[in-house]
């Protein structure tokens, strides 16, 4: 299966999943730990998937969305964004209710 | 080959013309920066748009010669209706 293929597999069968650099349990890039914290701060259950396992899902990920950056948040299908704007859009409080909007359970109330 | 701060600005005013730009390089190995960008073209996109347009003015160097660009984009104040200028009660 191609790395297009499994990261279009993994975003349909996941209502929220991350491309991160290492694993929830144990980020390797500062970035990627930075929302990994912030949906554990949520309590959004959601899927880790690390590019570092290979360099096709590395780099097929940033031709996937067009973004040139690990990590990558995406929602019901949909891409969110890196570390500043998840970061940014948590601050806000818009990050909760999109998640609120998209139908994924949020534990935190909105900062 | 890292790249420097003149680099970055001028690679996002020459995509950008009207751009208001402030870099602050955040670990000093010319790897790691803060950019705030601040132009019209950003009026109405989405974030992920408005940090897209800014990579593509950097010419495919993010995340490959430039590490890390913490991206704070904004397409400024509202700019005043006309009408509201010239009419007077």
């Amino acid at each position: 299966m191609s790395a297009q293929q499994q990261i279009a597999d993994a975003i349909a069968s996941n209502d929220v999943v991350l491309f991160m650099k290492g694993t929830p349990q144990f980020p390797q890039c500062g970035f990627s730990g930075q929302v990994v914290q912030i949906l554990d701060y949520l309590g959004v259950p959601y899927a880790g998937v690390n590019v570092l396992a290979s360099d096709e899902m590395r780099n097929g990920i940033k031709e996937f969305s067009n973004w040139p950056t690990i990590p990558q948040l995406y929602v019901k299908g949909e891409f969110i964004g890196g570390c500043d704007i998840v970061r940014e859009m948590f601050q806000a409080g818009e990050l909760q209710s999109h998640l609120k909007q998209a139908g994924v359970a949020v534990k935190q109330p909105a900062a | 080959m890292p790249m420097d701060a003149r680099e970055i600005e001028r690679l996002i005013r020459d995509a950008l013309p009207d751009a208001q730009v402030t870099i602050r390089d955040l670990a000093g190995d010319g790897d790691h920066y803060a950019a705030t960008v601040v132009s019209e073209a950003f009026r109405g996109k989405s974030r992920v748009q408005q940090h897209q347009i800014v990579y593509q003015a950097l010419k495919g160097q993010m995340g490959g010669a430039l590490h890390a660009l913490a991206l704070q984009t904004s397409a400024g104040p509202a700019p005043e209706p006309d009408t509201a200028k010239g009419y007077v009660l």
